[in-house]
């Protein structure tokens, strides 16, 4: 590969070609700060728009300063970085900026872990020059299920416009109007409720500053738990316990496990319980339905839709409902794991307590906004009644836990609750790019072969590649599985599938990148993609510390279809743990 | 969830296929079947964006995004009589700004707007390439020069009479 050679600050420099100025500046230890620009590495994700211009820097020879973030390097150039010219001129793009952005820090939701508040301090701003004279621009609040808009403080950084185009090809948002009136907004300024919004909630977890924001639940729980006449009930996704510690201070990667449940319990909830429980449920379920479509399939019955999709991530589900409604029957009709946990907890678990669905809550702690979505759906009540009441995002949990003066950090380990807690290492890998596969191949090829696993690890459907394939042999049966995260990934598979052209027998997809651990919900990463794989890693690390290890094998699973359901897919199953699709795709009505 | 309400009728739908198909449905002819689309129809609607987001697969938040960067596309329909006055640098300083507060005044309309009885539109634009007889002002096709605030009212009677 060819090299550059150039200086910057006075050191020499050695890059490959292709290779811009604020990289081959972070390589020699120089951080040139910036704003709109953002990369997850791993993931393949870049936004580098060039459009707030406080990377620029000086370059020898050349009249304007330069945006260090998508100036490539040149031979022997020579660049400066922190030259009176260019630390002026970053000054002022930062007044600029600020001269039309709220002065609501105190107040605002991301206060604290907002970029854009870091970089004024970076900077040393102490005063907006002409803030009293100058216009703000305003536009109105937008609330949808999940996510809060609030574009007064947008600084068209336009990363939500990438992640939502270019990563999810979801399409929701686009750069609209110019000058002030300037923002990014769904089509003809709807609400997102109303546009192609799938909720996946990367926008949110890309947003630099408070413009993108997720809908607090946190009072209604508040007031839930504060109710004597209610029992509350919380469960945790398995992404959960791998990122919470970040928000307290601790490394990323801590497991924090048992330290959410004692904060848990500390909050009040009367029983904590685990969304890994239904998380194997989920596999009973969806294991059960991949090898009936299967076994149907190879027989040559062709009304057996292969490859059969994993229907637990709600943001996908949205996804496909609105672009791919054609091939509503080719996901699996399982429930996702929170759903499944609050039609289990409002039947079976209320009549174990004997308590009525009315009065017991249930809360459920997620790494995702779609979730929030997904719990208000009308198919998962009963009487207007939710299955999950309210769905409250990582972040949430850790504000939460902040306000009732818990010292995460310094809290014993505790136990989940039975029966609902107990869950397999299966369970927990749910929450990783990959990981429902490999749980649903666990127990598939147990349930197949009738023969036990040698080992349960199967590192071939692990990684981060955004899609990913793998062919497990099910004791001469070769299975083809697809591996897809990030929605405009998996929309590559779908069209693969939409022609016919598959030769998957399974596939699994996850709308975020990474899976749930790089959720919408989570701690926010700023860019730096090594977080989300140190949380891949603790889920991993949980799974292997797990004494049952296959979904099909926890004794409180095994238990409750002897007491309750009776078999995976029973006609009891079926009614509670089994779900339909809608057609959402937008209809063009001809007028007659 | 997407639940905008679109009708158009057959054959709008139809000439928008057409004009999408006249270049191939490729996405990067937007600003091309916007011109053609806006050509025939008078203007934007987004009933019409969302047949050409359909058409070209290209997300109608995109659509949209185009559509109100290029001040020459429009989603309000333009009047009969289309009236343009020009702010370029020799009509600005020959005084346009009055004549179009004028203009805002008599028909109590801002710049984008359209009156209700669908005869007047409003909007500025930058040098026509008449700064010899600025202030312009045109209506429709036709041309008025050195346009003073007072003879703005005599203008609009040309038309309120048709």
């Amino acid at each position: 590969m060819e090299t550059i050679r150039l200086s910057i600050d006075n050191r020499q420099v050695e890059v490959p070609k292709g290779t811009t100025i604020n990289k081959a500046a972070k390589q020699a230890g120089i951080d040139i700060p910036v704003l709109c620009y953002m990369e997850l590495k791993d993931l393949c994700i870049e936004n580098k728009p060039a459009g707030c211009r406080i990377c620029v820097v000086e370059v020898e020879g050349r009249r304007n300063l330069a945006p260090s973030c998508a100036t490539n390097c040149e031979n022997g150039m020579v660049v400066k970085t922190h030259t009176t010219r260019v630390l002026n001129a970053r000054r002022t793009v930062m007044e600029f900026i600020l001269s039309d952005h709220p002065k609501d820090c105190l107040i605002c939701p991301k206060s604290g872990s907002c970029e854009l508040q870091s970089m004024a301090h970076q900077l040393g701003i102490r005063e907006i020059p002409g803030q009293d004279i100058a216009a703000m621009s305003t536009y109105k609040k937008d609330t949808s299920p999940s996510i809060i808009r609030d574009q007064d403080k947008c600084i068209l950084c336009r990363r939500c416009e990438m992640m939502c185009n270019t990563v999810q090809t979801v399409g929701a948002l686009s750069a609209v109007n110019r000058g002030f009136m300037a923002t990014v907004a769904p089509a003809f300024e709807q609400n997102l409720e109303h546009s192609t919004c799938t909720y996946c909630g990367q926008c949110v977890a890309v947003c630099p500053t408070g413009a993108l924001n997720e809908v607090d639940h946190t009072p209604d729980v508040l007031r839930a738990l504060a109710d004597p006449a209610k029992t509350v009930v919380v469960q945790t996704a398995p992404a959960v316990r791998a990122a919470l510690g970040e928000m307290f201070g601790m490394e990323p990667g801590t497991l924090v496990t048992g330290k959410m449940v004692s904060a848990l319990r500390a909050l009040g909830f009367h029983y904590v319980f685990d969304t890994d429980f239904a998380a194997d449920l989920t596999i009973m379920e969806e294991g059960t339905e991949l090898l009936n479509r299967l076994t149907r399939y190879l027989k040559g019955d062709k009304t057996a839709r292969v490859p059969i999709l994993t229907s637990c991530c709600p943001g996908w589900v949205n996804f496909f409902e609105e672009y791919f409604p054609d091939l509503k029957d080719v996901p699996s009709t399982a429930k996702s794991p929170q759903q499944m946990f609050g039609a289990i907890a409002k039947t079976y678990f209320a009549d174990k307590i004997k308590t009525n669905r009315e009065d017991l809550v249930v809360v459920s702690i997620m790494p995702c906004l779609a979730k929030k979505y997904e719990c208000q759906r009308d198919e998962f009540s009963v009487n207007g009644n939710r299955d999950v009441d309210f769905s409250i995002s990582t972040r949430e949990l850790a504000a939460f836990i902040k306000q009732a003066n818990i010292d995460l950090n310094n809290l014993e380990d505790g136990d989940f609750d039975t029966p609902l807690g107990e869950s397999s290492g299966a369970g927990v890998i749910f929450g990783t790019t990959g990981g429902v596969i490999e749980a649903a191949v666990r127990t598939a090829y147990e349930l197949h072969t009738g023969k036990k696993l040698p080992r349960p690890d199967f590192t071939e459907l692990r990684g981060f590649e955004g899609v990913r394939s793998a062919t497990i042999d099910f004791e001469g049966l070769p299975i083809n599985i697809g591996i897809a995260h990030g929605l405009g990934n998996a929309r590559k598979l779908l069209d693969d599938v939409r022609s016919g052209r598959s030769q998957f027998h399974a596939i699994e997809v996850m709308a975020c990148p990474g899976g749930c651990i790089g959720g919408g919900g989570q701690p926010l990463h700023h860019g730096n993609s090594e977080i989300i794989k140190a949380r891949a890693a603790a889920i991993y690390r949980e799974d292997s510390n797990k004494p049952v290890r296959k979904s099909h094998e926890n004794p409180f699973i095994i238990k409750l279809y002897e007491e309750f359901l009776g078999k995976p897919g029973s006609e009891k199953a079926h009614h509670l743990l089994h779900t339909k699709y809608f057609d959402k795709k937008k209809k063009i009505i001809v007028k007659q | 969830m997407s639940s905008i309400k679109i009708e158009l009728r057959q054959e709008d739908v139809n000439r928008i296929k057409d004009i999408c198909a006249s270049f191939n449905n490729d996405p990067q002819e937007l600003i091309n079947v916007l011109h053609k689309c806006q050509e025939h129809f008078g203007y934007l609607p987004a009933e019409i964006q969302e047949v050409i987001s359909d058409e070209l697969v290209v997300p109608v938040a995109k659509v949209y995004g185009v559509v109100t960067f290029y001040s020459f596309f429009t989603m309000t329909p333009k009047g009969k009589h289309p009236i343009s006055i020009c702010m370029g640098t020799a009509c600005y300083v020959r005084g346009a700004e009055k004549v179009l507060e004028e203009f805002k005044k008599e028909l109590g309309l801002q710049v984008g707007q359209t009156t209700k009885d669908g005869k007047f539109s409003l909007s500025s634009l930058r040098c026509v390439g008449a700064c010899g007889l600025a202030p312009v002002v045109m209506v429709g096709d036709k041309t008025y020069g050195r346009v003073a605030p007072d003879d703005v009212r005599n203008i609009l009677k040309e038309y309120s009479e048709k």
